[in-house]
């Protein structure tokens, strides 16, 4: 059991969740929250729960201030704001012993609030809100930037920085600035008079956030199309991918108008469904322009048809999968790592496809331009596989930065002049000895045309029904795949150079890993970690799982989908990989993964001493 | 199909377009459909219309779906880009295309089966969106390459080759088309050269979405007796309310039309399409009346024929998106994103 921590030990370092009801504007009060600890230069950690629901379902939100920086969930909750009669009792168990919780007593207090290792702290929010603001929208709203106020007291948190933060969300409208930092000085000067300000856990400037920033990986990655040069971009609506489109489209609207002509250098179309988007990125992409869709599971079951047409015909498409828990329509709103599989080999027939794993939103950014290039440069579909943690919740990262020299990839694709100068062209033909071929694009000149086709084509671009043919191009596909895995990013490994156990994850378990890695070799145990950042597997991939004697797989999905990937596409024996599952739907937790470590660890000693 | 080879030897006195190009040069490889298939009847006319557009086969793309019709757009115009993609979903790689192209014309070839059955949400969407582009569904009721199943457009009453009555309604391309915001509807019948080479014209410099459905009998599966879609009973119940005539820009319209019979349309480049009513009472320009002209007609057995309805002033996607006048896959990468100072302007907010 988790023993209460030493006052000192807490500055800067404990977990506050609020526990909301959705549709109140509870997002802006705990955004408010986070973003004004990140502003006083202490690193943090912001999680949202919510529910598949518009208005009137619980929602929570993690905030954690870690001044060490770790990203992820610590497992614990020192601090609960319970805003919602409805979850009390669930809120109330969840505190660790030593904590607080903080509710709204303008009620009488529920029976179910009652703890004798915590501390419960009452504030008549809506009695306050009722006696200041006029209008029930407005008093719901007001009581949750309030209870903001009531933090900033017992947390010592700057109002001044609440008063700039609202001044730059709401820009001009100096009303609502006022009306806010009302409730907010109401909420500081109820606490200040009535409860124990400030608590032993309290926050303390510091100078750990100069060069950060906080943004969330469906913006990042919005972004990060823009500078790639994406134009098309056709999507159907999907929880949690549909923030990525909206993020390309404000981008865009802002950056993309030609100032000559008031007109656009984009196009975002909202298909009807998940088949027509990516109809419409293969037709973009196939056409010259660099086009993207946004997704997550379901789309991309929705999508395998003409996945499997890119693949073969080789049309280069990006495709970014928000990662949302399956299976069917499953948790919409709870994050896993379950379409591993389901991606790296969409479609019918013989077909693999390139991955990249970001494991925050800075490597959406980054990812995204990646993923361009490597789709025109290998004449394939490319995965960018976030997750709803990634894609949906504020990360602190490092800036993001751009280098002015870069330039597309576009890949082998012919000019007018190269394809005159031919004798002939063949749309198939391994010419450089690489299993990429030469493509041309539409309107350049007659002689490039081709026929793009998913029935069995030669190498020559011609139908064929004729065994070798059909193999030819077959086994050269293979080929390109396997040249793939020169393009594609290596591993980051982190070794200590002495240890026999290993550890691999993607995507955004890493937070987790690292934070239990550091725990772990507190304890005296050193693990190296091995963070795999696209498939097909380098060869680094297999040199790591070759040298280490155990290895540790973490993963967020049930069936051990990256562990199956890595058994069926390196020399690794199964024996070797030992898996650490996490599947509840929400981010993993640094405890969960070094319980694991320990469980396994342990009986292994235990075995060897038998 | 045929098994000899297309000669390779051209006649010296082929007659040439404006480009100096003759109709071999709107050629593609050898139909590998069944003899006599309407569908083959079809392509010559794409060929004799691309040649009389005099359009340089490089400007064209030609996309399809799976079945018989959409086999063919690999035999006609060898000089453009073709993509033959999957089942019913033609539309949404012809609206990718189109959205990274806006310079090329677009034609799309389908079938009764991959427009009306698998790919009926894609086909009603496509018109919604008005893409800018010509779409033939070559509609013979029956699925030819699974052996003569029936198809969304099957009529009721008629009869499959191996006797079994359909009983389900049929789909009519048409109606569909207008009731869904259509720009360029016309029904036409793979026979008859004459009507269909002008249609597909107009069609193709229409700007928005033509639909032409076009009636093309399945000789093996769907010509026999008791079948709503061979050859005679098509040839016995078509009905041609309105014929078109395209003019190209710069050419005077011929006199030779009556007055008052005939309704000149200007199209947006320019050029025209020249509507003779055949029927009096008939109006192509307003889409309720239409509708309910095609209502009675299908009531009374007959499949209206010619240019259904025009409206050439709508938005097309583009102006709808409002995007650039220059093709989004040549917009300079410059112009494309704002640089390193703009990303930091950017991230001010994140910070």
């Amino acid at each position: 059991m988790a023993q209460p921590a030493k006052a000192q030990d807490r500055v800067n370092d404990f977990v506050i969740k609020l526990a909301n009801v959705n549709g109140t504007g509870s997002a802006s009060a705990n955004t408010l929250l986070m973003k004004s600890i990140f502003r006083m230069g202490i690193p943090v950690m912001g999680k949202n729960y919510f529910p598949s629901n518009i208005q009137g379902l619980p929602t929570w939100y993690e905030i954690r201030v870690t001044r060490d920086g770790y990203v992820a969930r610590s497992g614990r909750v020192d601090l609960m704001v319970a805003m919602n009669a409805e979850t009390y009792a669930k809120d109330v168990r969840e505190v660790s012993a030593g904590g607080y919780l903080i509710y709204d007593s303008t009620w009488p207090r529920s029976t179910v609030l009652k703890r004798e290792d915590i501390t419960i702290l009452g504030v008549p929010l809506a009695k306050i809100c009722n006696e200041n603001f006029v209008g029930v929208r407005n008093r719901i709203l007001m009581k949750n930037i309030m209870y903001a106020g009531v933090l900033a007291a017992l947390l010592e948190i700057d109002l001044d920085v609440f008063r700039q933060l609202l001044a730059e969300s709401f820009g001009k409208k100096q009303a609502l600035v006022d009306a806010n930092m009302k409730a907010v000085q109401l909420g500081y000067d109820h606490a200040k008079a009535h409860l124990p300000c400030p608590l032993p856990l309290r926050v303390e400037r510091m100078d750990k956030t100069a060069g950060h920033i906080m943004i969330d990986g469906n913006t990042a990655a919005g972004l990060g199309a823009v500078y790639a040069g994406a134009t098309v971009g056709p999507w159907y609506p999907i929880t949690p991918s549909t923030s990525l489109m909206d993020a390309f489209k404000s981008f865009c609207a802002r950056l993309r108008v030609d100032p000559e002509t008031g007109k656009n250098n984009y196009a975002v179309i909202q298909a009807e469904d998940e088949l027509s988007a990516i109809g419409m990125v293969l037709g973009a992409n196939w056409n010259g322009a660099r086009a993207f869709t946004a997704t997550s599971g379901p789309g991309i079951s929705l999508m395998s048809e003409f996945i499997g047409l890119a693949y073969y015909a080789e049309v280069p498409a990006v495709i970014f999968d928000v990662q949302r828990v399956g299976p069917s329509t499953g948790m919409p709103t709870r994050t896993q790592q379950c379409d591993i599989l389901l991606c790296a080999y969409a479609s019918h027939g013989d077909t693999k496809h390139v991955l990249l794993f970001p494991s925050n939103p800075e490597e959406c950014f980054y990812m995204a331009i990646q993923a361009f290039d490597l789709a025109e440069r290998l004449q394939t579909p490319v995965f960018v596989m976030s997750d709803l943690d990634i894609g949906m919740n504020d990360w602190m990262c490092r800036e993001l930065q751009w280098d002015d020299g870069y330039r597309p990839d576009r890949g082998k694709v012919l000019t007018k002049e190269e394809i005159e100068a031919l004798p002939k062209f063949h749309r198939y033909l391994d010419k450089d000895d690489d299993g990429i071929p030469y493509r041309t694009l539409p309107g350049v000149s007659p002689k490039g045309a081709y026929f793009t086709r998913g029935s069995g084509h030669n190498q020559y671009g011609g139908y064929t029904e004729d065994s070798t043919e059909y193999q030819v191009v077959l086994d050269r596909l293979a080929r390109k795949f396997k040249r793939a895995r020169l393009l594609v990013p290596p591993p980051v490994i982190e070794a200590t150079g002495t240890s026999t156990i290993g550890l691999v994850a993607v995507g955004s378990s890493r937070g987790a890993v690292n934070e239990a890695r550091d725990i772990l070799a507190k304890r005296g145990i050193a693990i190296d970690y091995m963070r795999i950042k696209a498939f097909p597997f380098t060869k680094e991939v297999e040199s790591f799982m070759a040298e280490h004697e155990k290895i540790f797989v973490v993963e967020q999905n049930r069936d051990a989908q990256l562990r199956s990937l890595l058994t069926l596409e390196t020399d690794v024996p199964k024996s070797k990989l030992h898996s650490i599952l996490h599947y509840d739907g929400l981010p993993m937790t640094s405890k969960g993964i070094v319980d694991a470590v320990l469980a396994e660890l342990g009986d292994a000693k235990r075995a060897a001493l038998a | 199909m045929s098994f000899i080879n297309k000669p390779k030897v051209r006649h010296p006195d082929l007659p040439k377009n404006e480009l100096g190009l003759t109709r071999r040069d709107y050629e593609g490889a050898m139909s590998t459909l069944c003899a006599g298939c309407g569908h083959d009847s079809i392509t010559a006319s794409i060929i004799e219309a691309l040649w009389g557009l005099s359009l340089r086969p490089e400007q064209l793309v030609k996309l399809s779906g799976i079945g018989c019709s959409s086999k063919t757009t690999a035999y006609f115009a060898s000089g453009s880009h073709g993509f033959n993609g999957v089942h019913g979903r033609m539309p949404s790689v012809a609206t990718g295309a189109n959205a990274a192209n806006k310079g090329l014309y677009y034609i799309g070839v389908s079938g009764d089966g991959d427009s009306l059955s698998i790919g009926f949400g894609q086909f009603a969407h496509s018109i919604r969106r008005n893409v800018n582009m010509l779409y033939l569904c070559e509609n013979n009721g029956v699925y030819g390459l699974t052996k003569g199943q029936f198809s969304a457009s099957a009529d009721i009453g008629t009869k499959s080759k191996k006797g079994e009555e359909n009983l389900q309604a049929p789909v009519d391309p048409c109606l569909a088309a207008l009731s869904l915001g259509g720009t360029f509807i016309a029904r036409s019948f793979s026979g008859d050269k004459e009507q269909l080479v002008p249609l597909i014209q107009a069609g193709l410099m229409h700007k928005g979405f033509a639909m032409i459905d076009i009636i093309s009998p399945c000789v093996t599966f769907n010509d026999h007796v008791g079948s709503t879609k061979s050859y005679t009973f098509t040839r016995e119940h078509y009905h041609e309310a309105v014929h078109a005539d395209y003019v190209p820009p710069r050419q005077e319209i011929k006199a030779s039309y009556g007055e008052g019979e005939t309704l000149p349309v200007q199209m947006h480049d320019g050029s025209h399409i020249v509507l003779r009513k055949l029927d009096k009472d008939y109006d192509p320009t307003h889409r309720g009346k239409a509708f309910e002209y095609l209502r009675t007609k299908l009531r009374q057995g007959e499949h209206v024929t010619g240019l259904i309805f025009v409206s050439s002033s709508g938005p097309d996607m583009h102006d709808m998106a409002g995007t650039t006048d220059v093709p989004l896959n040549q917009v300079p990468y410059e112009k494309l994103h704002p640089g390193s100072e703009g990303l930091a302007k950017i991230l001010k907010r994140y910070a």
